[in-house]
């Protein structure tokens, strides 16, 4: 399949800004799912997208399979009553900082520590982008924002360090600026059963460069790669593969336990 | 009727009855006075191949059973006013997407946290109004354990024939009162209708389909949709910026529920006991089993509706003109304002009573007689 296919054409242009990064991971995404369906890893008719609130809640959008573009803060939530009520279907959750860490951080600590078996993606550009610019749970210390102007007076999270704290056995960090490696990050998600974490480092020219002096897609695409590494350096984000361990994924779990049950209900 | 008696609490009925309507997919949050039925669903659902999960909090159990719904299977939540509360965010939704979906509200006194193991009817207006935008669902309100079991049934059938969100608007009085209760065997129940396995749906939300519901694209099966909050065009694609698509898309969300008031309220029934008066006595809900052996006492005319949501005011004026009216609800008066715009409103009373019982049949001839001068 190529991935042109799973593409809604009469939906472009899209909503999204000049340079923003949402469109590269929505390329990526796209790219890998056609691989998996070429390679028939996945069944385009059982693979799930589910979205939140925000820029990259709106990719699922664009994409010609299943999709659910749910509220706020809650896909994860969504995501758990689909895959424990069909858990043939493979479900991939687009969210985003704001969506994911502030309004739903609870529905993503607890679908980690569950291991709903589901690939979180999440567009990390460290701010409300779709409202205009206001501060996220990951704007760094001193940014500025719409509503931080004298510079972001709180810590940030780091959501690989969240979920992983949570119970995520599969949490990975790339960013925008590693389209290859983030294509395999995907791929790898894909493969593991359980709850699965990708943490994009992303940029968002229009309402966090313009305001913390990266003035061009560009600029902040070169800041991310200069200030990541793949190895722990004083100073830099540390991308890479996080942590990549196996652990029996909740509806599995649950399956087992209801097959024990009404097992014994036909028996008895 | 055939099935099986049993002696059990209005609570566990109603999961029972979730159960015999083939729901098979229950998320809830721990709540007074409604956990028992999380409780019984949780024993009871793996014992027929359901699944049961508890959600860290009731915006998520509502939204996990939407979840649920779009993967094909019926879904149902129970909670209590500040859970329900919670969950109206996803009452707008399920109405928005025509999700299928019952949730069941135990009331108890509010607002806020108010009177956790009392009863109360005070959500009456929140069951139809709570979240935001318009829309209306189908709600409906149980007298005995009996009709806990029968009007879950009847709330997954309209939720399934509808497309929407059924609400169970019980209450502590029917949730925890125990009685017999015929589990029956015969129930109808109704499935959602569905599109042909692997066919893409290209207008899975067409602005004006025949009968006002379209069938429903569940996830997994070929049809290809994209589903949304936003406002949407008959492709399920967002068109918020368009006044007409919204127009609509809301009109025949609310008509597709409005224009059945009639159907549903002589399909699910009521009650009408007429007698030789003036006075007629109208109550629903726990509170209506003092209010029915008041009205013997008093040999007045009663009308207990079954349906809260849709009202249908022509019923209401079928049944009622030309009688005094004397409403009797345990709140502030909800239900009232609705009888209200139906009838001669100097000739509609209310007996408001909040505090956490119903009114004693004493009470409700004390009042009936102060009426009646």
């Amino acid at each position: 399949m190529n991935w042109r296919d799973l593409i809604r054409w009469e939906r472009m242009p899209h909503i999204l800004c000049p340079g923003c990064g949402n469109g590269t991971i929505l390329n990526v995404l796209v790219r890998a799912l056609a691989e998996k369906f070429e390679a028939g890893e996945l069944d385009p008719d059982r693979t799930v997208l589910v979205s939140g609130i925000g820029c990259s809640s709106r990719l699922p959008g664009y994409v010609r399979l299943d999709s659910l573009h749910t509220t706020h803060g809650r896909p994860l939530a969504f995501a758990t009553g689909l895959k424990l009520a069909n858990p043939d279907l493979e479900i991939i959750v687009l969210t985003g900082d704001g969506d994911a860490a502030a309004i739903g951080g609870n529905h993503l600590i607890h679908a980690a520590r569950r291991n709903l078996d589901v690939t979180v993606i999440c567009s990390n550009n460290l701010i409300y982008g779709m409202t205009g610019g206001q501060v996220s749970p990951t704007t760094p210390e001193g940014a500025k924002s719409t509503t931080t102007p004298y510079g972001n007076p709180e810590p940030p999270f780091d959501l690989c360090e969240l979920v992983m704290g949570a119970g995520a056995p599969h949490v990975e960090r790339w960013t925008t600026a590693h389209p290859q490696q983030l294509k395999r990050a995907i791929h790898r998600a894909l493969e593991r059963d359980g709850f699965s974490f990708i943490d994009v480092l992303s940029q968002c020219p229009t309402n966090y460069g313009r305001r913390n002096d990266l003035k061009s897609p560009r600029e902040m695409l070169e800041w991310l790669r200069e200030n990541t590494s793949t190895k722990d350096e004083p100073g830099k984000i540390r991308i890479g593969i996080l942590r990549d361990e196996e652990r029996k994924p909740f509806h599995e779990r649950v399956h087992e336990l209801i097959e024990e049950v009404s097992g014994d209900e036909e028996g008895g | 009727m055939s099935g099986r008696v049993e002696f059990l609490q209005g609570n566990e009925a109603c999961a029972e009855g979730a159960i015999a309507a083939g729901c098979r997919f229950f998320a809830g949050y721990p709540i007074t006075p409604s956990t028992e039925i999380a409780e019984r669903m949780s024993e009871r659902l793996p014992e027929v191949g359901g699944v049961y999960v508890q959600m860290e909090d009731e915006i998520g159990s509502l939204a996990a059973v939407i979840g649920a719904s779009w993967a094909g299977v019926k879904a149902m939540t129970a909670t209590s006013g500040p859970g329900f509360s919670l969950m109206q965010e996803h009452m707008s939704f399920a109405a928005m997407t025509e999700t299928p979906c019952v949730v069941v509200n135990v009331q108890r006194g509010g607002p806020s946290t108010g009177q956790p193991t009392k009863a109360s009817q005070s959500d009456v207006m929140q069951a139809r109004w709570g979240g935001h935008g318009d829309y209306e669902v189908v709600a409906l309100a149980p007298s005995t354990v009996q009709e806990m079991y029968d009007l879950t049934v009847e709330c997954f059938n309209w939720a399934e024939r509808l497309r929407v969100p059924a609400v169970l608007l019980a209450d502590e009085v029917v949730g925890h009162m125990r009685e017999r209760v015929i589990l029956r065997e015969d129930v109808e129940t109704v499935d959602r209708e569905l599109p042909e396995e692997g066919e893409e749906v290209r207008e899975p939300f067409p602005l004006e389909p025949d009968d006002l519901v379209p069938p429903m694209p569940v996830f997994g099966r070929g049809h290809r949709v994209h589903v949304t909050g936003l406002t949407h065009d008959e492709r399920g694609y967002p068109a918020t910026d368009d006044p007409e698509v919204h127009r609509r898309l809301v009109r025949r969300l609310c008509n597709k529920v409005r224009k059945r008031a009639r159907r549903i309220h002589e399909s699910v029934g009521y009650d009408l006991i007429e007698r030789e008066s003036d006075l007629a006595l109208v109550a629903y809900g726990g509170c209506a089993r003092t209010v029915l052996e008041a009205a013997e006492e008093l040999n007045a005319t009663v009308f207990r509706p079954r349906v809260i949501h849709p009202f249908d005011p022509d019923l209401v004026r079928r049944l009622l003109d030309g009688y005094e009216v004397l409403v009797v609800e345990m709140n502030l008066g909800q239900y009232v304002e609705m009888i209200e715009r139906a009838l001669d409103a100097e000739c509609v009373h209310a007996l408001e009573y909040p505090g956490g019982y119903p009114p004693t049949p004493e009470r409700v001839i004390e009042e009936a007689e102060r009426l009646q001068g």
